[in-house]
This record gives C-alpha cells, structure tokens and sequence, in this order.
C-alpha cells in the first residue's frame, strides 16, 4: 500500500467520522436535557441538505445553507413543541414509538417534496476534479470544508456549553432538572433550544457534507444508526468521547474495505453498536458506575 | 367461567365464517386474498403484543424474523437439487419424502426440499437466531434495546439485499405451494381461495386462543410482573432473563411461521419484507391496539392491514403508519379501543396548569 | 438455634465510595434482627448484597449454610429469601391479588407449553394459587382490597401489599427494607405488630428501619452500620447504651434537630 493511498484512506474516514460525531453530538445535546434519544435525528441532516438544494436555485449558496439550516431549526422546534413539550413524564418506550413516529412523518413528507431522487450541493470551491497538494498528496477541498466546519461547529457548541450563560443553563438542567428549575430555569424552552441546537448543526453537517455523499429522503435512518453507535460508543451524553468515537468508527469504515467487500461497509457501524452494547454499554470513555445511575 | 373465556373465540369464528359467507353472496370472493395475508401478519402482530405488550420488550427487528422464515423456506423449496439425484443421500432423502420432484414453469424437473420440511427447517431456524441474538440483547433496556433490536433488523435486511443467493433486490419469485395437507395448499390460486382463507384464520384462531390463555396463566402475570417492575419480579423468584428469551423466541417463531406462509402463499418475498419500516409497522399496530390488549392488537391489526392490502392508502402508505403511530402514542397510550378522550384531555389540562 | 443466614466480610465499592465495608453478621432462625444507621450508611446495600440485586467485591452469604453470593437474585428468592424494597416496587396495572399471586410464582409450575395449551391441571393449580393468596390476604386483612388496582391505594395499604407479596413466596427469611418509612403512627404500630406475627409464624425477619421505637420494641438483636462499617451488633438494650452508637445517633439527632 502505498503512502498516498493509506492517507487517502484516512481523509474519508475523518471525513465521515467527524459527521458521524456531529450527529453523535446531536443526540447527545437533546439525551442530555430530556433523557430522550431522538430516532428522528438523522432526518434533520437530510432536511437541511435537501433544503439546501432547493434553495440554491434561487439564491447564492451561502444564503441558501444559511436558510436551509434556519428552517430545520424551525423544524426541530416546532417538533418538540407539537410532540414532545406537553407530555407529562412520558414512558421511555412511549418516546421511543414518537421520535420514530416523526422520523417516517418527515422522511415521507421529503419523499413528496423531492421525490426518491438524488440531490447535491455544488462544490463550495472549485468541483469534482478540483484538488489541492496537502504536502506530498492532493485532496478534495470539500472535505477541507468538512472537516472545518465540523471542527469549528464542535468547538463552538463546547464554549457555548462552557461559556454563555445559556449554555450553562442547558448544562443545569441535564445535570438536575428539578434544581435548575428551583434556580429559575425554565426546563421546557431548555428543551426546545436543544432540539433547535440539534437540528441545526444536523442541518449544517448535512449541507456541507452533500456534495460528496449526496443527499436522498431516506438517508436519515442510516445515518442515525451511525451516530447513534457513536453516540454511545464514545459515551452517551459525552462530546468529545463523540468526537473520538466518531473518527474511530469513520476510520474504522474506511480501512474495512480492505478486508471486506464495500457492500457490507455499513454492516460494520450495526457490529460495533451491537458489541459495545453487549460489552460496554457505557461506552469507551465512560464509567460503568456513572452509567449504572442513568435512566434507559 | 369457562363460557366467559371461550366465547370471544367463539364469536370469532363466527365472524370469520360469516365473513366468508358475506363474500360469497356478494360475489366478492377477491376480498378472500387480502383477508388471508391479514391473518398471517396478524400472528406476527400478537407474537410481538406478546413480547413488547405483556412482557415490556420492544423489538424493531421483527420483520427479520419474518424474511428469515420468508427466505429459507422460499430458498429451500426452489433452490434445484438436481446435483444429489443420482447419490444415494438423494435417493435417501427422496424415499423419506424430504424431497420432491416437481414441474417448474418451463415444464423442467426440478428437486427441492418438500415445504414442510423447509417450513419447519425455517421455523427452527429463525427461533435459534432469536435464542442467540435474545441472550445478550434482552439483558438491555429501553433505547438500548430499541437500537439492538433495530440493528439486528438491518442486518437482516443487508444481507438479503446484498447476497445474490436470496435475489438481491428482486427477492424471490415463483415459490412453489405450501401442500399443508394433501388437497390443500397454501398458494395464491383462485381455486383454493376459500381453503387459504380457513387455513389462515383457523390458524390465527388457534394461536390467539393459546396466546389468551398464556396471558391468562401464572406465566401471562409473570411476564406483566417482569413488566411492571423487572427488579421485584426477581424477588419473587421469576427468572427474568429466562421468561424474557423465551417469549422472543416465541414472538420470533411466529413471525418466521407467517414469513413461511405468507411467501408461499404470495409465491414471491421481496427485501421490503425485511426493512425496518415493516418491523416499525409491526409496532405501530400493537401500539394502537393498546400494546397489552390481544384482541385490540388483533382487531386494529385486521383492519389496517385490510385497508393497506387494499390500496386505501395509496403512496402515503408509510405516512399513515408513522402519523398513527404518533397519535396514538400521544393521546392514547393505552390504545385506540381504550382511549376516553375526555379524561385525557382533561389530564392534560390539569397537567399544563401544574407544570 | 441455628443461623439461617450468615454474612461474612462483605465488601462493596461504588467507585471510590466503600458503600459496604467489610461487615459481618449472622440471623438466627426464629429472629429479628435489624440493621440500623444513619442515611447512606449501605442498609439498603447490605440489603442487595444479601438478597442478590447486587454482587459483592468479596466477602461470602450463607443462607443455611450454602453460599448464595454468586448466584441470581431469582434464585435466591427461589431458596426461600424474600423481600421488600425501601421505595416500594408493586406491579402496576395488576389487582393487589394478582400482584399477591405473582408471590406465589415459585409455587406453581405450569410452564409456557402448558399454559398455552391451557391444559386442565393449569386450571386447578390457578385457582389454587388464588386461593393461597385470598386466604394469606385474609391473614393480613387486606382481602377486601383484592380486586382494586394496586398502584392505586393508599401509600399504607400499599406497604402491607407489598408485605403481603412478600410474605406469598412462604420465605423462611424475610428482608424488609424500611417498612414503615411514610406510615402514620398507627400504621406504623400495626406494622410492628405485623413483624411481630410473622415472627410468630416461624418466618425469620432481617429489617432496616429508621423508626428507632419500632426496632428497639421488635427485634431481638440491632446490628448498626455507619460509613458502611458495622459498629455495634447486639441486643436491643446493649446497643443503646453503646457510646459509639449513642454519638453517631446523637450527633445525627442533632443536627437534624438544627
Ligand atoms: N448504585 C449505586 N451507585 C453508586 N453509589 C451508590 C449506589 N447505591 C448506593 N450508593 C451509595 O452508597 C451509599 C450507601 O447507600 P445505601 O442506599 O445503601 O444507604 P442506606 O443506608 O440504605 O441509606 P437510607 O437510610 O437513606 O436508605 C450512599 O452513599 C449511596 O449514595
Ligand atoms: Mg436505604
């Protein structure tokens, strides 16, 4: 094998790993205010990819992504605010059937809109052929742009947790809901900011990740079983055990096709997510004790 | 007593007979086909109120219990055995009756496994899955359960989408009858509509009466126990994991059984059969039949199932499952049949007065 | 007499945390023992410990004399262990006989095949473990309570359901964790007496309860636990004068007093 291909090997699977960790993250933002894991959270990169699409055609890119992921926040909040908000300490499996329920409500609503074909994103800077020499090797600028703004995406949302003072509040609830709301925090629009956080950096991954992957109506499923692996290997509730876990499963993918036919690649996201269940379901960074106190 | 638990059944087969009676003199006997692919999903349906229902475990990979038994026996029966004719295990096998010779479509003579051996050969299958894959997944709980069982679906789906033995996209076609009993056949032709129809739902009949009288037992209250609350289910000396695997292992054969009928009924099984949104539908109907109700399941089962075979939805088949999935589980948790939609919305009220 | 359970060096660990340290003690049959402490001193995971829910780091449980340490919590039910849980733990949804027929569980044996063929001997066993539960509901008076939901009593009825339940496995010991936390004074003097009866059926009782008159009036020996360490095991009236009891109880009255 030679150099440039293992490097190569390496590009796609930071690629994918680290949109893997956003929608990983996804999860996380939303599990941590409601113990909720949302089925539904693959469906927002869709719709911000898809979005973006339609869009484009009537506006500059940047202004389409701008508005694309806009109205998948809206989206998201709307969701939470028709199906999740009134709910009265709703049973985990009552939360499992409705964010499934919603998933196939928005994937068949973007089945009439966009109908079963394939979408994509104009390249942000250059096209197809464009590359550009990263040293001794030349890759695509769009996976710089992946990686960046996923990179930056990640980093903000950490100093959003850690530095505003809305951030902070987000975090008080997931730690003790019932304090934070004592401390005058109002648990429910908590909510509705996250599933609107996690629409939106879904929607944003989505759009810029769409010129090399492309985007169909029935990506979401996928996608969520993915970041939900990930989710939970690095440590449900964790983002940056998310981050790592993500680049471990993207890299993971890439180098399985050495070894396996590329048909089975996304059998290897269903192995990982069903050994580290059976192993060790607090994920790889996580302490089983701390695991042991969460409620499923 | 005993009329109180015999009678719905009876007025079951009332009704199943009345029904053919009904298509019979309206001169609607197309009515029959539907009608017995319906009791076939409906043994799917009340093995998984079994599981997810009474015993509180969900499962979203149902549906590959069903391709399991679905594929197998469709493999088995047109899989061409020729290749053994001339060995004495051919021969073996063919005096015991475990293969048979039969006319293709284009008039060849093909040797596959009888039905019945490749039924029972896929039923058994499919539960030895389901008692492997059940050991360590039952041992989770809530979303960790709903995405190990969702994964196991997938896997299931991939694996009939991707191997060329099992017709990658296509599925299977042209699967042979079922001859359950010699002059009746488990296959889609016009002849034997009316006995397909008696099979299915005298099959159905017999399953929901046991299913009753299981939930009715010592272990129906110890699976709701285990439901209820797992932890003092143990301190009453009920082997949880034990109760667990076995009601999947139950729900899974079921689900194989119907795949196996189904197919060769349909004479054909395609991947969809294994995709998560039919598990997903599996659900939904066990959740709007009010999860531990039987009869709710069965009844709200018949009819979705009817109006879906029949077309009544058109393209926004998936849609109507996922928007009644959502109702339900928001205004009546406890069931379509069950909801008093006074009382909930009054509960609501008071609810968003305290929060 | 003879020890019907016999605990020895048990050790438990929660992280950093040492919930058990180390303890030992044993329960005669025919007694009533309890084990005291202040909150969070591991009465409830001593509990676990003993009775299965959770395994210990090291250290051994003998429940007449064989080692049940390792083994399922069922299956120590199913050796004649039964118990309560502090936050109680009913079956929703079920009637209180049904949630007492699921005590009586381990005594029936129609297994899934012959119930689901509903076979007749099914029935008779049925309608016998029925009448085993109505008639042990009739002991403890809550017979007219059978058909009620039982999620839905009062919070004291609930407690003598779920003593009832208990008491439905024929346990020859009996765990109770806390049994009359939240009874009213009267519910709590009808709880002890209770305790008392059910010693006089020969059942062996091992309770945690914080109601200090309760424990004293009740139990034969008081064994009393602090920061997971055992401090004092002995009889009622020696343990209260006990000076490392008396400053660890103390103390506590104290600052609660504050
Ligand atoms: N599953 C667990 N994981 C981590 N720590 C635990 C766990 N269970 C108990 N602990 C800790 O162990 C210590 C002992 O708890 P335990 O519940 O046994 O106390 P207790 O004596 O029953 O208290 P109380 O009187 O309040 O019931 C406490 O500090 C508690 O926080
Ligand atoms: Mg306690």
């Amino acid at each position: 094998m030679s150099f440039e291909l293992l490097f190569q090997y390496v590009v796609a699977g930071v690629t994918y790993g680290i949109i893997y960790a956003v929608v990983a993250i996804g999860f996380n933002i939303i599990y941590n205010t409601t113990g909720i894991i949302n089925f539904a959270q693959g469906e927002f990169f869709m719709l911000g990819g898809m979005t973006a699409v339609t869009l484009n055609a009537f506006m500059p890119l940047p202004l389409a992504i701008m508005l694309a992921v806009l109205v998948t926040m809206v989206v998201g909040a709307l969701i939470e605010m028709i199906f999740i908000r009134w709910l009265i300490s709703p049973s985990v499996l009552r939360m499992i059937i409705i964010t499934i329920g919603i998933s196939i409500l928005v994937r068949e609503a973007a089945l009439h809109i966009w109908d079963e074909s394939v979408h994509a994103l104009p390249y942000f800077t250059g096209n197809e052929v464009t590359s550009i020499a990263v040293g001794p090797v030349r890759i695509s600028p769009q996976v710089l742009w992946v990686i960046g703004t996923c990179t930056v995406m990640v980093l903000a949302l950490n100093s959003f947790f850690n530095q505003t003072s809305l951030g902070r509040q987000m975090r008080a609830c997931s730690a003790n809901r019932d304090a934070a709301r004592l401390c005058g925090i109002s648990a429910k629009n908590m909510v509705t900011l996250s599933f609107v956080l996690s629409a939106g950096i879904g929607a944003l991954a989505g759009c810029v990740v769409s010129p090399i992957t492309y985007v169909q109506y029935s990506i979401g499923t996928g996608l969520a079983i993915k970041g939900f692996t990930v989710a939970i290997l690095g440590g449900l509730g964790n983002s940056l055990g998310a981050v790592a876990a993500g680049l471990i499963l993207g890299l993971l993918e890439s180098f399985s096709i050495w070894v396996m036919p590329t048909a089975y690649k996304d059998a290897i996201s269903i192995a990982v997510l069903l050994v580290i269940l059976f192993v060790r379901p607090s994920g790889l960074f996580g302490s089983s004790e701390a695991a042991n106190l969460k409620e499923f | 007593m005993v009329v109180r638990r015999v009678l719905p059944t009876l007025i079951l087969i009332g009704l199943v007979v009345l029904t053919e009676q009904v298509t019979r003199i309206t001169d609607t006997r197309y009515y029959l086909t539907q009608l017995t692919m319906t009791a076939y999903y409906g043994l799917v349906i009340m093995g998984l109120c079994l599981l997810m229902g009474y015993a509180g475990q969900i499962s979203l990979g149902h549906a590959g219990f069903f391709a399991m038994g679905g594929y197998l026996s469709g493999l088995m029966t047109t899989y061409n055995l020729e290749a053994l004719k001339g060995s004495s295990l051919g021969s073996m096998l063919t005096t015991l009756n475990l293969l048979v010779s039969r006319k293709d479509l284009y008039g060849d003579v093909t040797l596959s496994v009888h039905p019945w051996v490749s039924c029972i050969l896929a039923v058994a299958f499919a539960s030895v899955v389901a008692y492997l894959v059940g050991g360590p997944v039952l041992r989770l709980k809530g979303h960790y359960l709903a995405m190990a069982t969702l994964g196991f679906g997938i896997i299931v789906y991939r694996v009939v989408l991707g191997s060329a033995i099992f017709g990658e996209a296509d599925g299977f076609s042209d699967i042979p009858g079922f001859a359950v009993f010699p002059g009746v056949e488990v296959s889609g032709r016009a002849s034997v509509r009316v006995a397909n129809y008696y099979l299915a739902w005298g099959l159905l009949t017999l399953t929901l009466a046991g299913l009753l009288s299981l939930v009715n037992s010592r272990i129906g209250r110890a699976l709701r126990a285990i439901h209820g609350a797992e932890d003092a289910a143990r301190a009453m000396g009920i082997n949880t994991p034990r109760f667990k695997l076995q009601v999947f292992v139950l729900s899974a054969a079921l689900a194989a059984l119907a795949g196996v009928l189904l197919t060769h009924f349909n004479g054909a099984i395609g991947p969809a059969q294994a995709s998560v949104m039919a598990s997903v539908r599996y659900v939904a109907i066990v959740a709007v039949g009010g999860m531990a109700s039987l009869w709710g399941t069965l009844t709200m089962g018949s009819v979705l199932n009817m109006l879906s075979l029949r077309g009544y939805f058109g393209s926004l088949d998936d849609a109507v499952f996922g928007g009644i999935l959502i109702v339900i589980m928001l205004f009546a948790p406890d069931g379509l049949l069950r909801a008093h939609p006074l009382a909930r919305i009054r509960s609501l009220l008071r609810g968003t007065e305290e929060g | 007499m003879e020890r019907l359970l016999e605990v020895r060096n048990l050790c438990r660990r929660f992280g950093g945390l040492k919930a058990v340290e180390n303890v030992s003690f044993s329960v005669k049959e025919g007694q009533i023992k309890a084990v005291i402490g202040p909150n969070g001193a591991g009465k409830t995971t001593l509990f676990n410990l003993v009775s299965g829910f959770l395994k210990p780091d090291s250290g051994t449980v003998l429940l007449d004399r064989l080692a049940v340490q390792d083994l399922p919590s069922y299956s120590i039910a199913r050796k004649g262990m039964a118990r309560t849980f502090q936050h109680m733990k009913l079956f929703p949804k079920m009637s209180t006989l049904e949630n007492v027929m699921v005590g009586r569980h381990i005594h029936g044996r129609a297994g899934f095949v012959p119930s689901f063929f509903n076979l007749p001997w099914t029935w008779s066993e049925e309608r016998r473990m029925r009448r085993e539960a109505l008639d042990l509901m009739t002991r403890l008076d809550i017979e007219n309570l059978a058909e009620t939901e039982a999620t839905s009593l009062a919070y004291g009825q609930q407690r003598m359901v779920e003593l009832c339940r208990a008491l439905a496995c024929s346990p020859r010991l009996l765990l109770l964790d806390e049994p009359a936390a939240g009874l009213n004074m009267r519910e709590t003097a009808e709880m002890a007496k209770m305790i008392s009866r059910i010693r006089d059926m020969g059942i062996t009782v091992l309770l945690v309860e914080h109601d200090m008159s309760l424990v004293m009036n009740i139990s034969d020996e008081v064994a009393v636990l602090c920061y997971g360490q055992k401090i004092a095991d002995d009889v009622p009236l020696a343990v209260q004068k006990n000076p490392e009891v008396v400053r660890v109880y103390l103390g506590e009255e104290n600052a609660q007093d504050s």
